[in-house]
């Protein structure tokens, strides 16, 4: 294994990662619930969904901080390395994915690791696994 | 007095995705690629999230109210069902060719990039998928 160390950038995934800890942190004990991104989503595609309003406030908060943040500086570097394609069929199984999963990165990765969810736990190393397993094959075997 | 800290905690969060790299998703490949130059810091910002977060849900764990009074809402199951890890499978696939999961997505939303638009319709569309499947399954 190489490490991009041109790349590591460990002081501000600290610093975000705390703020993400924070975040997670305040909506659970303030507002009594997990700050799972796409259960939060998927469950205001559905009817018959409670505090609809506090789901979509907390929604509203995520897609305003790049807002809050150009405010005060300039965004930091952002590069997509997919084609249409490929982020049309990234999409589809991320949607599907995490709703058959009951959770993503966050729901399960932040949150349901902080509360020792065995589930939560075993969902993780299962979609870091196949996110390595992805990228290996899309990087070196098949384009390489 | 809940809607204003559900929104606070929204913005927090974004803030954090944004700060730690995880909305860029160039960023998110290098660490997935294990098999090339391996950029590691994603574990830090998961590491340092669960740290913070790890207290407040062992005490939020044991409560029946949420500080300002709202019933605590946490996952009962337990079972490791198929659902659970094909469905997380399937997402670390859609990760991994794209590099973005569903916080970045709508964080990216309003940056004005074509490539979030479309991949956070076709997330909506998976999602609407699995719903639509439900509903056939119980019925």
């Amino acid at each position: 294994m190489v490490i991009d160390w041109a790349h590591f950038t460990p002081w501000t995934a600290l610093a975000g990662g705390a703020l993400i800890g924070l975040a997670a942190s305040l909506f659970v004990v303030l507002n009594g619930r997990i700050a799972g991104i796409s259960g939060l989503l998927g469950s205001l595609l559905q009817r018959g969904t409670d505090g609809r309003d506090e789901k979509a406030l907390f929604l509203l908060g995520l897609l305003a901080a790049p807002l809050l943040w150009s405010l005060f500086g300039a965004l930091p570097e952002i590069e997509f390395q997919t084609g249409w394609p490929g982020l049309v069929l990234a999409g589809l199984l991320v949607g599907l994915g995490t709703r058959y999963g009951s959770g993503c990165t966050s729901g399960h990765g932040v949150c349901g690791i902080s509360r020792l969810s065995p589930r939560s736990l075993v969902a993780t190393l299962a979609f870091m696994a196949s996110g390595f397993a992805t990228v290996f094959v899309l990087r070196h075997l098949w384009g390489g | 007095m809940r809607r204003l800290t559900a929104l606070l905690a929204g913005l927090i969060f974004g803030l954090g995705l944004l700060l730690a790299g995880m909305s860029n998703p160039a960023k998110v490949l290098g660490f997935l690629d294990l098999g090339g130059a391996w950029d590691p810091s994603l574990a830090l910002v998961m590491a340092s999230a669960i740290g913070v977060a790890l207290l407040p849900f062992t005490w939020a764990r044991r409560q029946q109210r949420s500080l300002l009074d709202a019933p605590m809402q946490l996952p009962q199951k337990r079972e490791l069902d198929r659902r659970l890890i094909g469905g997380s499978l399937l997402f670390g696939i859609g990760w991994g060719i794209a590099g973005i999961c569903p916080g970045p997505a709508l964080t990216l939303l309003l940056g004005g990039y074509w490539q979030s638009l479309l991949f956070v319709l076709a997330m909506l569309g998976g999602m609407w998928l699995f719903t639509a499947l439900e509903r056939r399954r119980t019925h």
